[in-house]
């Protein structure tokens, strides 16, 4: 089985950018990635693309040739939808592609625009992620889907309001000084306390932004790699994929998510790790305790013990394994279904140090990149190593 | 189906009657899992056997928030407390009446209702306590 090098990277700008459409941010976004790898465009063999909410937001469906042209390419392009995993999940049919060695060039990414809809429609469309009969007509929204998982974790392990302020605090402060970030501010525990409920206890600053953007990465075969010299030392060595029930109500769990401990486990076994050869991870913050229910999956630590991390200094820049060095979702901003993908470039830029944070995690050989739709009832997980 | 009535969700419009009428029941398995239809097979183990079985008449709540931010569906309805309730079998998300939002707690025992939101006069699940 061949290995699966990172050779090229690309984003846009996370922000509010209301007017741009996603083919617009998504060929931004991939060309520069093309840009990055130095490989002629003409190499790219297909296109795997995540969009979470282009029939809601653009009134658009069937979005992989668009997002192929967008480009410049003439080549077979599909969409992933897996919601706020599309693509993560597109990354990881990316992989096996070119493991099966069905191609050796693939370009890979996704893109959201979410800030042209008013806030409730946005509302509504992150909604239907959920399971529309049992949840969404009983009044769940997104926001209140993790407010449930945060009360029940409270009431099996403790914590507080204010361990998760911390972690807050933490992707904040990850995300000065990257140019891509949404927010580029500090912030301070009190602000986040303070802040207005959205789904009590879930508040303001719990809660990732509404975010536009576009995420993209070449892959190529590490033959492809060495017969062409193309300066790619990170490689994707281990994808995994784990799945639950759609609602909560129907699992057996609503402190653990076990799709992420299934992802986990599959990449890792790929890749040969456990959790303690992992030197830092992109996790799927889209509200605190998400990040919290994410390191505990991933095994950095134990049940219960993942909400006092940030505030510990477990997960800090300066920590034994740092987490979100992007700002996260929750700084850095999540247009859902560039989500993963971007999670990908930003650790590939951690490892070969390219990134504004890369001084905090020099030597550091093992990146993690966890990336959940849903109230992760479906989980991406992939292992990035330097191989050069 | 006329152009101004939606078509049904068969299963899950019945099981809302049901649970109008003051039956509420849920699918159980030869194993004994509980699930909510509309179902072929049990979402746990597969087994085909599903039997309409009357649900317990009164759940602990296992989970619950107060929804300030709502969709469109419940704007007028905000803020409202959704609870996930688990009723042995089977646990069931709805909205918490007739109770003040900060007499809500974990563990309470509620009986399950059908209401109708505010802001567009919809069924949902509603419970209220036992």
């Amino acid at each position: 089985m061949t290995r699966v090098r990172v050779a090229g990277v690309g984003l846009t700008p996370f922000g509010v950018h209301p007017e741009r459409t996603t083919r617009d941010m998504f060929g931004e976004a991939g060309l520069a990635a093309i840009d990055d790898s130095g490989i002629d465009h003409e190499e790219i063999e297909s296109v795997f693309y995540g969009n979470f909410m282009g029939e809601l937001s653009e009134h658009q469906g069937h979005m992989g040739p668009l997002a192929a042209e967008a480009l410049g390419l003439d080549v077979p392009a599909t969409r992933y939808e897996s919601a706020c995993a599309s693509s993560g999940v597109a990354v990881r049919e990316a992989v096996k592609n070119i493991r099966s060695g069905e191609a050796e060039v693939v370009l890979v990414g996704g893109a959201e625009r979410m800030n042209n809809l008013p806030t409730a429609e946005t509302t509504e469309s992150l909604a239907i992620a959920a399971d529309d009969l049992y949840e969404v007509r009983a009044g769940m929204t997104f926001p209140g889907a993790y407010a449930l998982l945060e009360d029940a974790y409270f009431d099996e392990y403790g914590g507080s309001r204010e361990d998760l302020a911390h972690i807050s605090v933490k992707n904040h402060e990850n995300a000065l000084g990257n140019e891509y970030a949404q927010f580029q501010k500090e912030i301070d525990v009190q602000t986040a306390l303070d802040a207005p409920p959205v789904a009590e206890p879930v508040h303001l600053f719990d809660a990732c932004p509404i975010t536009d953007g576009a995420a993209a990465a070449v892959l190529v075969s590490e033959d492809f790699a060495e017969a062409n010299d193309v300066d790619a030392p990170v490689a994707i060595t281990g994808t995994g994929q784990g799945g639950d029930k759609m609602a909560l109500q129907d699992r057996n769990y609503m402190t653990r998510t076990p799709a992420a401990e299934k992802a986990g486990q599959e990449a890792y076994a790929e890749a040969g790790i456990d959790a303690a050869d992992v030197d830092l991870a992109e996790v799927h913050d889209c509200f605190t305790i998400a990040e919290v229910l994410a390191i505990e999956a991933l095994g950095f630590f134990e049940n219960g013990e993942g909400i006092g991390a940030a505030r510990r200094g477990d997960t800090t820049r300066e920590g034994p394994m740092p987490i979100n060095l992007s700002g996260g979702l929750k700084a850095k901003g999540h247009p859902v279904g560039a989500t993963g993908a971007s999670q990908v470039v930003e650790m590939t830029k951690l490892l070969r140090g390219s990134h504004h944070n890369s001084a905090y995690v020099e030597g550091a050989t093992v990146g993690v990149t966890h990336n959940a739709g849903g109230t992760v009832a479906s989980t991406a997980v992939h292992v990035l190593e330097v191989v050069e | 189906m006329s152009d101004d009535e939606p078509a049904r969700d068969a299963g899950y419009d019945d099981l809302l009657d049901a649970i109008e009428d003051g039956e509420p029941y849920y699918l159980e398995c030869a194993e004994g899992h509980g699930s909510l239809p509309p179902r072929h097979a049990c979402p746990h183990c597969a087994d085909r056997g599903l039997e309409e079985t009357p649900l317990p008449e009164t759940g602990t709540i296992e989970a619950h928030t107060t929804v300030h931010v709502p969709t469109p569906r419940f704007l007028a309805d905000a803020p409202y407390v959704t609870a996930v309730v688990d009723f042995g079998p089977v646990k069931i998300t709805g909205q918490m009446v007739g109770v003040d939002h900060d007499e809500v707690a974990n563990g309470d025992s509620v009986t399950i209702d059908v209401g109708r939101t505010q802001t567009d006069d919809e069924r949902l699940v509603v419970f209220e306590p036992a």
